[in-house]
């Protein structure tokens, strides 16, 4: 791996912790046991799953038995979805203009198959007006899902009110809380949502798992139907190593969560006076954001052409979410805020972690800055 | 002899990770721990190169082209997706599914919730031995039949079905078929350019891979189409959504990899062992090998123990790592349902035990196990009131028992 390559991406993905990973070994190798067997080996890894339940419960204020393992967070929120409005029956789902594919997908797919689709609109902050809400749970709503944090502008959403508001009606509110935890508190009693979905690659867990929290006396469909594990929510061997863990960076982001953000937030900030020094222009900027994230544009200047141009130069960032990196479309999320397209096109997302630095985000500063007065002059010449 | 108790004979259920594919594994949960779909950066590209060729691995396994292969989180999410998926995709030209009485549960219920939602199932009872009769298998074909899902290598008992004669039934009638191979892969050869297999699902615990990721095969040509299960990203095509664990995934490769290159060598060695077992065991009376010995896996050994209460059974036999029953439904205290489906009684399908061994069974552990099997089962029988009806050559199917 290039050394220079400095990783301002952790939205996308975490580094495992070399800790974590310890953890996890003994259950890739001798410790191999498949939970459902009965003997010593089956035996003791079921022991190491239902430890890592409790790690994710506490880390949340959840109880063990609100916890559903999967094998991530794009299917926690695709059995939600899928599960809790299939099983109460054709109806209305509401979600939000900015959710994660993983949300707005499978409510989709549930269109398609004669389910009712309503969004609430984002103001030009990017947080979800909750005043919508009341009107549209009018009608007969089996679920409403509205993320905790936004994956590209960061922005908190008011899902304590959302939740509230979704009660009164006597209806079902589910969060994607995935770029929320390990970033903020997340409080599962005290959000006072039904459902929650975690996910463990984002908080310096192994990929291939996440959770869905769920209070037990919502009904709920299984997706993966066989052999009945996770109480016959979700059918299949368990990936014992993953979910063991999960379960330890569970534990440990709950331990350094403050120190995580005492020393994150004055890098972004650091970040966000020289962005604004380029004339940056930094989407949900008076929004109540994640610590550690930053979405912005120049204008004139082509997204997927700086970060590329940043790659070469051993910066490692985003252009909106990973999932969708591979298309040139602006970012749904910038548009449902009322962002030009123009200006949408030129998004640019950093995401800081524990192993960034002050010197790291100065460099970056510098280098934005010669790129963007490079990449400015190749336009001057080609118009 | 040295053996180390409890020893491992359980392989069926799932296997140690080889240290190869751990070794393997390690740096892409450490050093390139990167988004694969990240498109922007090195990180990103690092793990995107490393998914890639773990997909050549698996698909060299079976002879596929790579852009067949699809990840999954499991064979179980495979088997979901695969039958949920045709079914629904083809249910306008029809709504019939065939499937067996000895299917994996992560087969039997999709079909089963499918069921649930209008479709109509013939579950189809095997010959004694376990095997399908290819003749019952026409029979149960209608004009509306859409999906046929059969498993290359049954789970309990080990018994290889003839995929490749079913298969072209399929073809004829246009039936769209699955195969299960989670318990296939390295040990038996799959040429899915010869098969005529339209779906296929493959477990990387099975193989000595790591647990939480499979793959689906998914013909080209003819093209197979699916209606995805997982939806968001818009990962593998479309067909199934999600970031990828890339560190999983290596795993999967390599460990494919690796059953490729040695399973005609470690297949020979293992039935050498299976057979050791056998032979030891059938000095004992009153055992019966459940399912075909020949068209059989090398690694499986299923044999009722007659005259001995299964549970107790189960108990005697701590020093080994075995199971009664798959292990997916060993929660619970019901007869295996793959048993009783061959005709076996309730009581032999209780005290039957499955052996499964595999890559680092030694001669030792076998030796053992005969040795301790022999005594337990020796004991057990000494307290066996039905034993002891047996020696006075009482038949036990013409008693009749008095309710209490």
């Amino acid at each position: 791996m290039n050394s220079t390559n400095i990783y301002f991406d952790h939205n996308a993905t975490t580094a495992l912790d070399a800790g974590v990973l310890e953890t996890m070994l003994p259950f890739m190798t001798q410790q191999h046991g498949n939970p459902t067997s009965r003997h010593s080996f089956g035996r003791h890894a079921r022991s190491a799953i239902e430890r890592a339940r409790e790690q994710v419960a506490n880390a949340v204020n959840a109880h063990p038995s609100q916890v559903i393992f999967t094998s991530g967070g794009t299917e926690a929120n695709n059995l939600t979805i899928t599960g809790i409005a299939g099983s109460y029956g054709v109806s209305q789902i509401v979600t939000s203009a900015i959710e994660h594919p993983c949300v707005s997908r499978p409510a989709l797919a549930m269109k398609h198959r004669g389910w009712k689709l309503a969004a609430l609109n984002v103001d030009d902050c990017g947080i979800v007006k909750a005043v919508e809400l009341d009107a549209l749970l009018k009608a007969d709503t089996s679920i409403v899902s509205v993320m905790l944090a936004n994956n590209e502008t960061g922005a908190l959403q008011p899902v304590t009110e959302l939740a509230e508001i979704a009660r009164r009606h006597g209806t079902t509110l589910h969060t994607d809380a995935v770029q929320a935890l390990g970033k903020i508190k997340v409080d599962f009693a005290e959000l006072n949502v039904h459902a929650m979905t975690l996910s463990s690659h984002k908080i310096n867990g192994p990929q291939g798992a996440g959770a869905l929290i769920l209070d037990k006396r919502i009904d709920i469909q299984p997706m993966i139907h066989g052999g009945g594990q996770e109480r016959g929510l979700r059918s299949g061997t368990e990936n014992v190593a993953a979910i063991v863990g999960f379960g330890a960076a569970c534990e440990l982001m709950q331990s350094r969560l403050s120190q995580h953000n005492s020393y994150i937030r004055p890098l972004r900030e650091r970040l966000e006076r020289g962005l604004n020094k380029l004339d940056a222009v930094i989407f949900g900027a008076v929004a109540v954001r994640l610590p550690n994230t930053s979405f912005f544009a120049f204008n004139e200047i082509d997204g997927e052409t700086l970060v590329m141009a940043l790659d070469r130069k051993g910066f490692a960032v985003a252009s909106g979410s990973a999932c969708s990196s591979d298309s040139s479309e602006p970012s749904s999320v910038l548009l449902a805020m009322g962002v030009e397209p123009d200006l949408a096109k030129g998004a640019i997302r950093v995401s800081l972690g524990m192993q960034n630095s002050q010197e790291q985000i100065d460099t970056f500063l510098a280098v934005l800055e010669q790129e963007i007065t490079r990449l400015r002059q190749l336009t001057a010449i080609a118009v | 002899m040295t053996v180390k108790t409890p020893i491992y004979l359980d392989y069926s259920a799932t296997t140690p990770v080889d240290a190869r594919v751990a070794e393997k594994m390690i740096p892409y949960l450490t050093e390139h721990f990167g988004n694969p779909a990240s498109r922007s950066h090195s990180f990103g590209w690092v793990a995107e190169k490393a998914v890639e060729n773990a997909r050549e691995e698996v698909a060299n396994l079976v002879n596929a082209d790579p852009r067949e292969i699809i990840w999954t989180s499991g064979a179980t999410e495979s088997n979901n997706l695969a039958i949920k998926g045709a079914a629904h995709f083809y249910s306008g030209k029809g709504k019939h599914i065939i499937t067996v009485q000895t299917e994996h549960k992560a087969v039997i219920d999709p079909v089963r919730e499918l069921e649930r939602l209008g479709f109509e199932a013939t579950f189809l009872q095997p010959e004694p031995n376990g095997l399908l009769d290819i003749e019952k298998f026409k029979a149960a074909i209608r004009p509306d039949t859409v999906l046929a899902s059969v498993m290359l290598v049954n789970n309990e008992i080990g018994v290889i079905q003839d995929i490749e004669a079913i298969g072209n039934i399929c073809r004829e009638h246009g039936i769209i078929f699955h195969v299960d191979s989670a318990q296939a892969t390295g040990k038996v050869t799959i040429d899915l350019e010869k098969l005529p297999v339209d779906l296929m699902s493959f477990s990387a615990h099975k193989t000595y891979g790591p647990k939480g990721i499979g793959a689906l095969y998914v013909r080209r040509k003819p093209r197979v189409r699916l209606e995805a299960q997982m939806h968001g990203g818009g990962h593998e095509r479309g067909l199934r959504s999600g970031t990828l664990a890339t560190h999983q995934i290596v795993g999967m490769g390599e460990a494919f990899r690796i059953a490729r290159e040695e399973m005609e060598l470690e297949n020979a060695r293992i039935r050498r062992l299976r057979d050791r077992l056998l032979s030891g065991l059938q000095d004992i009376e009153e055992v019966y090998v459940n399912g075909d010995l020949k068209q059989r896996v090398p690694h499986n050994l299923n044999i009722s123990f007659n005259f001995v209460e299964g549970e107790s059974l189960i108990m005697a036999v701590k020093d080994i790592a075995v199971s009664s029953g798959s292990a997916c439904t060993s929660a619970s205290l019901e007869p295996s349902y793959v048993l009783r489906a061959l005709g076996r009684s309730d009581e032999l399908a209780h005290s039957s035990i499955r052996f499964s061994i595999g890559r680092f069974t030694t001669e030792d552990d076998i030796d053992y196990t005969v040795a301790l099997m022999k005594s337990k089962i020796g004991k057990l029988r000494e307290l066996s009131p039905l034993w002891e009806m047996h020696l006075e050559g009482i038949d036990l199917s013409k008693v009749e028992w008095a309710a209490h």
